[in-house]
């Protein structure tokens, strides 16, 4: 093999190697960190495992917050209008959380059928709801314009 | 009437660009001189229509013209002038106005500080960017016009702009963000010129670097500033949170820096040109992807703007046609693409050539893990998301090798550097940053610790590597300072900029690993320990400003029974959208950072809020003015300078006598 072809395979081999390593890396830390996304209605069905970490989207059910008065718990109701799952959360909450809005909670489903959250979110801007949402009322067949929860203009 | 004007100026600025993306182009490739003579006036008409439609959109914000949707939807009678004024990029419609703006900038600076370039080359650059013009101008007339009307009964008074934007961050931050993104697309177009006229050499790159170096900085610290809005604003505690907008202009700025180290190799040792015009496709893709995340709300992000199913077909349809086209150019061009020049197995070129890969792999598994829910829901129909785990798994270890060679890149010498000559170089220096950087730890935090071990390791390889290549370089000279002043300005912004990566690395990983934080509900009088630090909340009392009310808390910080600083944090309800919004008090140091977040009222007088102390946290934002600053000053190297004066030659015969003449002057 001559010199230059020798170098350009070596060159070749370097860049497929490194991909090779690092498509391997990325795959593997991907199948490690995917957070499944649920409704309501399907953590309703039983198909969330308790102590599997999962995000659960819905709306917040209007008059549903509580807090406590000596301590960070928060607890509300997350629902698509036709099923609920209560939520209990140590922590603070975002500034766009309210009632009848929409929220996403990060975290697991204990023995007893309530959502211990790890993190809230709710978005960003208020005109625009997120696709999590938006599918999780979607699926249970409730309209969004039906419960206020469009934009407000 | 005079929002209609604004419509009316940004129609004519889409016929200029027509043209423009399209006459001097066939005159450069006809030679008509004529044709190609129009491109600057063109730009230059082009730059002012698009700053009339900006200057009617500002206007239209100042007098509360409620009736142009837009300005209804983002504004209020009660918002302070400064918000008002900045309002244009407060929603997708204006801000994507001054996105373009933004390119008419960029395109009447390449049309005034191109003198030296021959007229054919100048033509082609121009008319790419005409064409990229042309489609944004057709987006925002077909999908998004800013100055829609509200027929026939606008409302008396706005929705208000969203009571998160309204902070400095909000004015400063989008307009750099925007303008080093948009910086790309003319190193873009640089590239694309160049595959039309075949003329792939030495010149072409040194062409493009002032305009890659400046992109580059102004993106540095556009994305600099929205982390540190992000950090002080939102309240995450974080400096950066992979959010999926937050990653489109990560990947933008890495296929960037890897662009800048590739052009260099082009523009000395005239390789990797296939690559560095890949390179220079993929930065711009880069910012593609980002408008059309952004804008389609495909993703869920704290950024994503209210969304139109449209509007994210139409740009994915000018990111295929655009990558699509460069593409298909390229495979044509690509017999042009010949190297000018070998290199053996330990060159520069082959650890520019490692820095290239690492950089475009860490880009690509940023793009993977921003696209991949995306990719999931298309083929399961299962939502999922990707957390910050799976990118610092990704990001952290490629990072790391990339600053193993960027200790030995600029040590290494073109064509052919012997390993002898490198470990004689290096050696001490990696004994010794290992040994500090077990050693430091040790002495400080009293224990092991393997994250600050590898940071000061590679901080201290980075510093002793620069120091000993300066020491080098003057080391022929008679006195150091006469040394110091006979190295070029662009090796000293290169390796300011190399510092920046240290300090940043330094900042990263510290604050990463050594912040703490903790929420708790205090009733005034009640005191929490973080961080060796006493926070006492002292009362409450109630604020208000021009358009919103609130509380303020007062707590006191002290360490070892001595104040240190008392903070103020606010929760304000904003009285338009009546939206609340957190103020966050922070006292930023050198050091460490302390902030504090307001939760809410619990019970009679206890409010609940969260407390972080952080170290180094400024030193990330610290090393984006250091790289943005080094790569500034490389732009501003004489070499580029020296172009910039016409010569006979190159008004005559474009191109071919030029590069000769610059290759000989290197």
């Amino acid at each position: 093999m001559k010199a230059h072809r020798r170098k350009k395979l070596g060159i070749i081999v370097f860049i497929a190697v490194g991909l090779c390593a690092a498509v391997g890396l990325t795959l593997f830390a991907l199948s490690q960190n995917i957070d499944l996304f649920f409704t309501p209605t399907q953590v309703a069905a039983g198909e969330v495992d308790s102590g599997q970490r999962v995000r659960i989207g819905g709306m917040v059910k209007e008059g549903s917050v509580s807090s406590a008065e000596d301590s960070l718990l928060v607890q509300f109701v997350t629902t698509d209008y036709v099923n609920d799952v209560p939520v209990r959360f140590q922590g603070i909450l975002p500034d766009l959380f309210r009632e009848g809005q929409g929220v996403v909670v990060e975290g697991s489903i204990s023995d007893a059928g309530v959502f211990q959250a790890s993190r809230v979110l709710a978005k960003h801007d208020e005109n625009y709801m997120s696709p999590e949402v938006k599918a999780a009322l979607d699926a249970a067949g409730a309209s969004a314009e039906n419960h206020s929860i469009s934009p407000e203009t | 009437m005079i929002p209609e004007l604004g419509s009316f100026s940004l129609i004519l600025a889409l016929c200029l660009s027509v043209i423009l993306g399209s006459l001097p182009v066939i005159g450069a490739q006809t030679g008509n001189l004529l044709w190609m003579s129009l491109a600057r006036p063109l730009t230059a008409g082009i730059f002012v229509f698009l700053g009339i439609a900006l200057a009617i959109l500002i206007f239209a914000f100042m007098t509360d013209d409620f009736s142009v949707q837009f300005v209804a939807q983002h504004s209020n009678t009660m918002l302070p002038d400064r918000y008002k004024f900045t309002a244009a990029w407060g929603g997708h419609e204006g801000s994507f106005l001054v996105w373009t703006f933004m390119l008419g900038g960029w395109m009447l600076a390449v049309a005034i500080f191109s003198k030296s370039m021959p007229i054919d080359f100048i033509a082609r650059v121009l008319g790419v960017l005409g064409i990229l013009c042309t489609a944004y101008i057709l987006f925002m007339l077909a999908t998004s016009n800013p100055f829609d009307r509200i027929v026939p009964l606008p409302p008396a008074d706005g929705a208000d702009l969203n009571s998160a934007l309204q902070d400095i961050g909000f004015i400063i931050h989008p307009p750099t963000l925007y303008m080093g993104y948009v910086g790309f697309s003319v190193v873009f177009a640089f590239a694309i010129a160049a595959l039309l006229s075949g003329r792939l050499d030495a010149a072409w790159a040194r062409w493009s670097r002032p305009w890659a170096n400046v992109a580059w900085a102004i993106l540095t610290l556009g994305i600099a500033l929205g982390s540190w809005w992000a950090y002080y604003e939102l309240g995450w505690g974080g400096w950066w949170a992979w959010d999926p907008v937050e990653n489109p202009p990560l990947i933008t700025w890495l296929f960037g820096t890897a662009l800048l180290h590739s052009l260099a190799v082009t523009e000395k040792r005239g390789v990797f040109k296939s690559w560095t015009v890949m390179l220079a496709i993929l930065a711009f893709a880069g910012s593609l992807l980002g408008t059309f995340i952004t804008r389609s709300g495909l993703l869920t992000s704290v950024h994503a703007f209210a969304s139109d199913p449209d509007r994210g077909i139409f740009i994915l349809g000018i990111l295929g046609l655009a990558i699509g086209g460069s593409l298909l150019l390229f495979a044509l061009r690509a017999p042009l693409m010949k190297s000018e020049a070998s290199f053996g197995g330990n060159s520069r070129e082959i650890f520019l050539l490692i820095n290239n890969v690492l950089l475009v792999v860490s880009a690509a598994s940023v793009f993977l893990g921003t696209l991949f829910p995306m990719i999931y829901q298309a083929l399961t129909d299962d939502l999922i998301s990707i957390g910050p785990p799976y990118f610092n798994a990704v990001f952290v270890p490629l990072m790391i090798l990339l600053v193993l060679f960027l200790g030995i890149g600029p040590l290494s010498r073109w064509k052919r550097t012997s390993s002898a000559y490198l470990v004689a170089q290096l050696g001490k220096v990696a004994a010794v940053s290992l040994a500090l950087g077990v050693v430091l730890p040790l002495v400080v935090l009293l224990e092991f610790s393997l994250a600050a071990t590898i940071t000061v390791a590679l901080a201290t390889w980075i510093l002793l590597a620069i120091v000993k290549d300066g020491g080098n370089r003057i080391a022929n000279k008679s006195s150091v300072s006469k040394g110091l002043r006979s190295l070029p300005l662009s090796y000293y912004g290169m390796q300011t900029a190399h510092f920046g990566v240290a300090v940043l690395l330094v900042g990263a990983a510290l604050t990463s690993y050594f912040s703490s934080e903790r929420s708790v509900l205090l009733v005034p009088g009640q005191s929490t320990q973080l961080g060796g630090y006493d926070f006492t909340l002292q009362g409450t009392e109630a604020v208000s400003g021009p358009n919103y009310i609130g509380d303020q808390a007062e707590i006191t910080v002290a360490r070892n029974g001595e104040t240190v600083k008392v903070l103020f944090p606010e929760k304000r309800v904003y009285l338009a959208s009546g939206s609340p919004s957190t103020e966050m008090a922070i006292d930023a140091g050198f050091l460490r950072d302390l902030f504090v977040t307001l939760g809410e009222k619990r019970g009679e007088q206890g409010w609940t809020m969260t407390i972080y102390v952080k170290p180094f946290v400024r030193w990330v934002w610290l090393a984006a003015i250091l790289m943005a600053v080094g790569s500034s000053v490389s732009a501003l190297d004489k070499r580029y300078r020296r172009l910039r004066k016409p010569t006979l030659d190159t008004e005559q015969v474009p191109g071919h006598a030029v590069s000769g003449k610059l290759r000989t002057a290197s």
